[in-house]
C-alpha cells in the first residue's frame, strides 16, 4: 500500500540528512499516532480488568439461571430472568428485524439499483443507523407501549428498529459481491429473476448475511435505554413476551449500579460480564464467518 | 474444426421472453418485487412516523411551554415548568468534550493504521477497535459510575486546587469538583465513539490513492511531511463527515452519560461540576412521568432527534460528496 517499506538503507540515509527540525516533527508526528493507540487500549484494558476481576468470580451457571433476589441489598447468586428476558427479546427482534431488512436490501441491489427511490432509502438508512436508541424507545412508546402496555415485545419493536438499517446495509453490501455472472448464468438457464434471487443470490451471500446480522444482534442485545420504557425492570421470569414487564441484562446493569449495595453492584458486574461474553461471541463468531467466506472467494 | 452449431432454438431471446410473458410466472415475479420495494420503503415510512408520532404526543408540551421549551431553564415538573435549556447546554458541553479528546486520538490510530504500522500490527489494531465498539454502552456506564468517576474525583480536586483563582483556568476547572460530572460524561464518550470515528477515517484514509504519497516521498518529503502535504488534504472531507457522525453518536448516547452526568439542572462553564444530558434526563426520569411531564421529555426526544438526524444527513452528504470527488 504505502511505499515507505522501501529500502532501508536509502531510508535510513535520507533520514540522517534531515534537518533536526524535520526530524523532531517527523519524530512527534510519530509518537502521536502510536501513542493514540496506547491512549484507546487504556480504557479497553481497564474496563476487560474489572469486568474479569468483579465479573467473572460471580459468573456461574447458577449465575445464569437463579432467580434475582427479592431484596436488592442482598448478596445473590442469580440473574436467570435477564438472560431468559435478553434471548426472548433479542430473539424476537431479530425475527422481526431480518426479513424486513434483507427484502429490503434485495430491493436496493437487485431491483432499485441507481432509481432515486433506492438512493434515498439507502441514504435514509444509513440516518436511521445515527437515530439514538432512546429515541427508537420514546417512538415505540407513543405507538405501542401507550396502547397496549408494557412487554417484552415493544423491547423487541424497538431493537427491531434499531437493527433494521444495519441489516439492510450490510445485506446489500454482501449482495453487491455475488458476481453478476452467477446472475447471467441462473437467468442463462431460464429462471426468472426472483428465483435467481432466490435460489443462486441469497445463498451465495449467505455467509457474509449471517455474519452482518451477527453483529446487529450483538448491538440489539446490549441496547438499554428503549428497554427501560418499553418493557420496564422486573425482577421475576416472564416467559411470555406479549404479556407484562419483562427483564434484559442491560436493564439489569443499569437498575444495579445505582444502587449503593454491595450485593447490587456484585449483580451488576456479573451481569454485565455475562452481557459482554455474549457480545463477544456473535461478534468473534460474525468475524470468523467474514474471514472464512472472503479467503473462498479469494481463492475462487 | 466443424461449423459452429446452429443456436439452439429453445433459449432464443423472442422464447425466453415468451416465457417470461406468461402470466403466472409474470405475478410472481411482480409480486416479489413489490415485496422488497415494500421492505425497502419501510425505512422510510419508519423514520416518517417516528417524526409524528414523538411529534403528536409532546405537542402538548411545546403549546404549552413555547419558546420557554428550548430558552428556560426552569425545568419544574411540579409547577408544570419544562425548560430544557440547561439540557441542551449538558448536551452540547459533553458532546465537545468528547470531541476535543476523541478526535486526536481516533486521526493520530487511523494515520497510524494507514501509514505508519507495519501490516502484522494493522490486524491487531482492527481488532482492538471492534473490541471497543462491541462494549455495551450500559457497560461503560457501570465502569464509569463505581470505577472511573472515583478515580477523578481526587484527580478533579487537585487540578482545581491548582487552578485556584486563575483567570480563564478557574472558569472551566475551578470550584467545587465532582466524580459525576460534566468532564467524566465527556470522557467517558469520547472512549464511546473512539471506534467510529477512528474505523471510518481509516476508511477515507485507505482511498487515498499511493500515487499521492509516492509524489510528495519521491520529493524528499518525511513521514509527517506526505500526511501533511498529500494525505490530509485529500481525506478532509471525509474525516469532516466521520467525526461529524461521532458527533451524532455522542449526543445521542444515554445510558452511560445518565450513569455519570450527576444530573443536575445547572449551566456552569465549570467542568468538573455535576448536570445533565437531555438524553439522560429522558431516561431518569421517564419511567415516573406522566401528562405534560411526559410530553415534555418525548418533546426532548423530538428535539434529539432533529439534531441528530440533521448530523448525520449533513455529516453524510460531506462524505458523499468527497467519495465523488475521489471517483470523478
Amino acid at each position: 500500500m504505502t511505499a515507505v517499506q522501501g529500502d532501508a538503507a536509502v531510508f535510513a540515509a535520507l533520514e540522517a540528512s534531515l534537518t533536526r527540525g524535520r526530524r523532531a516533527k517527523n519524530l512527534l508526528a510519530t509518537a502521536w499516532m502510536a501513542g493514540s493507540l496506547v491512549v484507546a487500549l487504556v480504557p479497553l484494558g481497564w474496563v476487560v480488568f474489572y469486568l474479569i476481576q468483579n465479573g467473572a468470580s460471580s459468573f456461574s451457571l447458577e449465575f445464569l439461571t437463579e432467580s434475582i433476589p427479592v431484596s436488592s441489598r442482598g448478596y445473590g447468586p442469580g440473574m436467570g430472568p435477564a438472560v431468559i428476558g435478553t434471548l426472548l427479546i433479542t430473539l424476537m427482534a431479530t425475527v422481526l428485524a431480518v426479513p424486513l431488512g434483507v427484502l429490503g436490501a434485495i430491493y436496493l441491489n437487485e431491483y432499485g439499483a441507481k432509481s432515486r427511490l433506492a438512493s434515498v432509502i439507502r441514504l435514509m438508512s444509513d440516518v436511521m443507523t445515527g437515530v439514538p436508541s432512546i429515541v427508537m424507545g420514546l417512538f415505540i412508546y407513543t405507538v405501542w407501549v401507550l396502547n397496549f402496555g408494557l412487554s417484552g415485545f415493544a423491547g423487541s419493536l424497538a431493537l427491531a428498529c434499531l437493527m433494521l438499517p444495519i441489516v439492510i446495509r450490510s445485506t446489500e453490501e454482501m449482495l453487491r459481491l455475488v458476481p453478476d455472472e452467477l446472475r447471467q448464468a441462473s437467468m442463462a438457464l431460464g429462471n426468472s429473476k426472483w428465483r435467481t434471487i432466490v435460489t443462486v443470490v441469497l445463498p451465495a451471500a449467505l455467509p457474509g448475511l449471517v455474519s452482518g446480522v451477527m453483529l446487529a444482534v450483538a448491538r440489539a442485545a446490549g441496547e438499554t435505554a428503549p428497554i427501560v420504557f418499553c418493557v420496564g425492570v422486573v425482577s421475576d421470569t416472564n416467559w411470555n413476551l406479549f404479556d407484562g414487564s419483562n427483564t434484559t441484562l442491560a436493564a439489569q446493569i443499569f437498575a444495579n449500579a445505582q444502587l449503593p449495595y454491595p450485593g447490587a453492584q456484585e449483580r451488576a458486574w456479573g451481569a454485565a460480564f455475562t452481557l459482554v461474553l455474549l457480545v463477544f461471541l456473535l461478534t468473534v463468531a460474525a468475524r470468523v464467518i467474514t474471514n472464512r467466506y472472503s479467503k473462498k472467494r479469494g481463492g475462487a | 474444426m466443424p461449423a459452429p452449431p446452429a443456436p439452439p432454438t429453445i433459449v432464443s431471446g423472442d422464447r425466453g421472453r415468451a416465457l417470461m410473458r406468461r402470466p403466472a410466472v409474470e405475478r410472481k415475479e411482480n409480486g416479489f418485487r413489490f415485496l422488497t420495494m415494500g421492505s425497502g420503503v419501510a425505512v422510510l415510512a419508519v423514520l416518517a412516523l417516528i417524526a409524528w408520532s414523538t411529534t403528536a404526543r409532546s405537542w402538548d408540551a411545546f403549546t404549552s411551554q413555547g419558546l420557554g421549551f428550548i430558552i428556560s431553564s426552569e425545568w419544574a415538573p411540579n409547577r408544570g415548568k419544562f425548560g430544557a435549556l440547561a439540557f441542551i447546554y449538558g448536551t452540547v458541553v459533553v458532546s465537545a468534550i468528547a470531541l476535543a479528546i476523541a478526535v486526536p486520538v481516533s486521526l493520530g490510530i487511523a494515520l497510524f493504521v494507514t501509514e505508519a504500522a507495519p501490516r502484522r500490527v494493522r490486524k491487531g489494531v482492527g481488532y482492538v477497535i471492534d473490541l471497543l465498539a462491541a462494549i455495551p454502552s450500559v457497560v461503560y456506564g457501570l465502569w464509569g459510575l463505581l470505577v472511573l468517576a472515583p478515580t477523578l474525583e481526587p484527580i478533579y480536586e487537585a487540578v482545581s486546587s491548582a487552578v485556584g483563582e486563575t483567570p480563564v483556568l478557574s472558569t472551566f476547572f475551578g470550584g467545587q469538583a465532582n466524580g459525576k460530572s460534566f468532564m467524566t460524561a465527556g470522557i467517558i464518550l469520547a472512549v464511546m465513539i473512539t471506534p467510529i470515528v477512528t474505523s471510518l477515517s481509516r476508511e477515507v484514509l485507505l482511498t487515498v490513492p499511493g500515487a499521492q504519497r509516492e509524489a510528495a516521498l519521491a520529493l524528499g518529503a518525511t513521514r509527517w511531511e506526505t500526511i501533511r502535504a498529500s494525505v490530509l488534504p485529500w481525506a478532509k472531507g471525509g474525516i469532516t463527515g466521520s467525526v461529524m457522525l461521532g458527533l451524532g453518536r455522542a449526543m445521542g448516547e444515554t445510558i452511560a452519560v445518565a450513569l455519570v452526568i450527576g444530573s443536575s439542572n445547572q449551566i456552569t462553564t465549570r467542568l468538573f461540576s455535576s448536570g445533565d444530558a437531555m438524553p439522560a434526563v429522558i431516561v431518569n426520569e421517564f419511567p415516573e412521568a406522566a401528562d405534560t411531564h411526559r410530553a415534555a421529555l418525548i418533546g426532548l426526544g423530538v428535539v434529539l432527534f432533529a439534531l441528530t438526524i440533521l448530523v448525520n444527513v449533513v455529516a453524510r452528504g460531506i462524505v458523499k460528496r468527497s467519495e465523488r470527488r475521489l471517483a470523478g
